[in-house]
């Protein structure tokens, strides 16, 4: 078990700054998800935790010990890849047991433990196979049960459940978290599927542009998004980003149109360094608004524009000028409602963003 | 499918039968061919078949020598070389990057028709000459691995790109070395394109005619394709019988070989990457 620390690591792909500077300390034992975008990087900065790509810049430790110039094979590192990379000449003993044949362990030992892994993970029975033969999940156990065996410091998952489908992408997951409990191993785990960030991850780094946008817990960064980047992509549906005009001396934010909303119960967190005028986004979560059908002292004037039933909950997404506006309602039958309505938001749960995109308050 | 008028239909088994008749036609020849004793060059089914064409072609000491010990050295030695070059270049060129490989290749290959051409004979010769490789055998196998090792790059290097990284990826990770990783995880998977590129050399060497007639002097050295002017007459005429028996015992290592390597291997690939 180790900790790992990236300073200041960045990579470069010609012009493509694909990771630039990142700086991110990943205690021992914890499970760390890497989140973001296509493209935004996710996949290159574990490859470079990995050893499989070299930094242009910045150091990368494991444990004490700097790893920036090793070579994969001496970082004492197992990954899981998005395509299992399973080798297809061998059976899946010989895939599971092969860092151990690399170690040198004896054909006797190598058996056992390849054995007991497999027990584990309930592919047992099937050691004899090619991977070829096996079905995606099983295939993707292997691979699991290939990194595990020979008990590295820390774990590197890239996207390993990408290929399941849904049912068996929430078992897969479920089973991760557990193994991942019990060997507490460091762990760094790319996606770009929310959902198993959350359900995963300790701490969650999300990503855009090659740089990390937010790190924190789950909830901290579902809860207090810190820029408009981290807003606009967790949650789903993610928040409602609103650009409006702050009027201090109305104590109002106007909208393009000339709908308003009264300040109280977010005035109290404004910056002082706001200013009269200042153009800013609002957001807020689609759970924090209420649908009215009559219009109230500050309230959002807005066409319903179409209603979807998601199983559990429904959801109502309406439009204000050219703005699409989503609520969720915890019902399962989205009501009835006439054509325009209005929408009160709970000001408590909202956030102000600057022009830069930075949180306010 | 869409259907087709009877008569359509009809022209195009018609146009089938033709075509695979004119393919088929050369090899009922040989095979037909070595059999009759008194063989022209058309296909008649021997009225009296005898192996009496392929008796005399083993009475033919410096033919049947030629064939067995000096094909077999020269298209082996081809074939060995340019599949151990081919596989390393390859597999360098495709694991790296280096700019400008890409175009190496091409120009290497654009240029590969000229080693083993006509027009390069005469330079050849005389590098050969010099480097005291005229009636070597090596010589020949070090011109037609020249020739022939650009294609053989290029084709195996299609071959390597189309193999997921991920496989020595997960091997170097996990503890082996570069090393390792090769004889491990690469080789085994690039075999089957090893296999073509060795058989297309081996045929390529086995059949070469030009560079052994430049290259070679004493007769106890020549290939079978030059010894297939021992069954022509001093006035130029070939004596078909022989020469159709010769032939038919020129192709069977080719097909030997290639039988072999598809019982052993297989030119077959199993997928393992979840794609
Ligand atoms: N070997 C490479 N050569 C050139 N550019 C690369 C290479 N690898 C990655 N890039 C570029 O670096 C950027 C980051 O790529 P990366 O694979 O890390 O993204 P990612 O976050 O893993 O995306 P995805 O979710 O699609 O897997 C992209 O713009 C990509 O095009
Ligand atoms: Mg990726």
């Amino acid at each position: 078990m180790a900790e790992v620390r990236l300073d200041n690591v960045t990579r470069q792909f010609g012009s493509v700054v694909a990771v630039n500077a990142i700086n991110l300390t990943i205690a021992d034992g914890e499970f760390v998800a890497l989140l973001g975008p296509s493209g935004c990087g996710k996949t290159t900065t574990l490859r470079l935790i990995a050893g499989l790509e070299q930094a242009d810049g910045g150091h990368m430790y494991i444990g004490d010990r700097d790893v920036t110039n090793l070579p994969p094979r001496d970082r004492d590192i197992a990954m899981v890849f998005q395509d299992y990379a399973l080798y297809p000449h061998m059976t899946i003993l010989d895939n599971i047991g092969y860092p151990l044949k690399v170690r040198g362990t004896p054909r006797a030992e190598l058996t056992k433990r390849v054995t007991e892994v497999a027990e584990r993970l309930q592919i047992g029975n099937l050691l004899q196979r090619r991977p070829g033969q096996l079905s995606g999940g099983q295939q993707q156990r292997a691979s699991v049960a290939r990194a595990v065996v020979y008990h590295a410091q820390v774990f590197l998952f890239d996207e390993p459940l990408s290929n399941l489908d849904a049912k068996l992408r929430v078992e897969a997951r479920a089973f991760l978290k557990r193994l991942q409990h019990e060997l507490d191993v460091t762990a760094v785990y790319v996606t770009h599927d929310q959902a198993e960030a959350m359900a995963l991850a300790d701490r969650i780094a999300v990503m855009n542009h090659g740089r990390i946008m937010q790190l924190g817990a789950p909830l901290e960064v579902y809860r207090r998004p810190q820029n408009l980047f981290v807003a606009s992509f967790i949650g789903s549906p993610p928040m409602n980003l609103l650009p409006c005009r702050v009027d201090l001396g109305a104590r109002r934010l106007v909208f393009a149109g000339g709908a308003a909303l009264e300040m109280t119960g977010m005035m109290e967190r404004l910056p002082a360094s706001l200013r009269d005028g200042e153009m800013v986004t609002l957001g807020i979560r689609p759970e924090h608004i209420t649908i009215r059908e009559t219009a109230g002292a500050s309230t959002l004037p807005v066409k319903v524009y179409v209603t979807e039933p998601l199983g559990g909950e429904s959801l109502v997404i309406t439009q204000m000028g050219d703005l699409l506006i989503s609520i969720r309602l915890f019902q399962d039958e989205p009501p009835s409602l006439p054509d325009a309505v209005w929408l009160e938001l709970n000001m408590t749960h909202t956030f102000l963003y600057g022009a830069e995109g930075e949180l306010m308050r | 499918m869409n259907r087709m008028s009877p008569l359509a239909r009809a022209g195009l088994f018609l146009l089938a039968i033709l075509l695979g008749l004119f393919f088929v036609l050369p090899m009922l020849w040989l095979i037909t061919a070595p059999l009759n004793p008194r063989t022209t060059l058309s296909v008649t089914l021997p009225s009296q078949p005898s192996l009496d064409n392929f008796r005399a072609v083993f009475d033919n000491g410096f033919a049947i020598r030629a064939l067995l010990v000096n094909n077999l050295i020269i298209g082996g030695g081809a074939m060995v070389l340019v599949a151990v070059v081919a596989t390393l270049a390859s597999y360098s060129l495709s694991r790296t990057r280096v700019p400008g490989s890409k175009l190496l290749v091409y120009v290497l290959i654009l240029f590969s028709s000229v080693v083993s051409g006509t027009a390069a004979m005469v330079p050849i010769f005389l590098l050969a000459y010099n480097l005291g490789l005229i009636n070597e055998h090596i010589g020949v196998i070090l011109v037609m691995t020249g020739g022939l090792l650009p294609s053989a790059i290029f084709i195996m290097r299609d071959f390597v790109d189309s193999i997921p990284r991920s496989y020595e990826e997960a091997a170097l990770v996990c503890g082996a070395s570069p090393r390792r990783t090769f004889w491990d995880v690469a080789m085994p998977l690039v075999r089957p394109g090893v296999l073509v590129v060795a058989i297309w050399a081996f045929v390529n060497a086995w059949g070469a005619f030009l560079v052994p007639l430049v290259l070679l002097r004493s007769p106890e050295k020549m290939p079978a394709s030059i010894a297939f002017y021992s069954f022509y007459t001093e006035a130029g005429t070939p004596n078909l019988p022989l020469v159709s028996a010769y032939a038919f015992l020129y192709t069977i290592p080719v097909l030997l070989l290639y039988l072999i390597i598809n019982w052993r291997f297989g030119f077959r690939f199993f997928g393992g990457i979840k794609r």
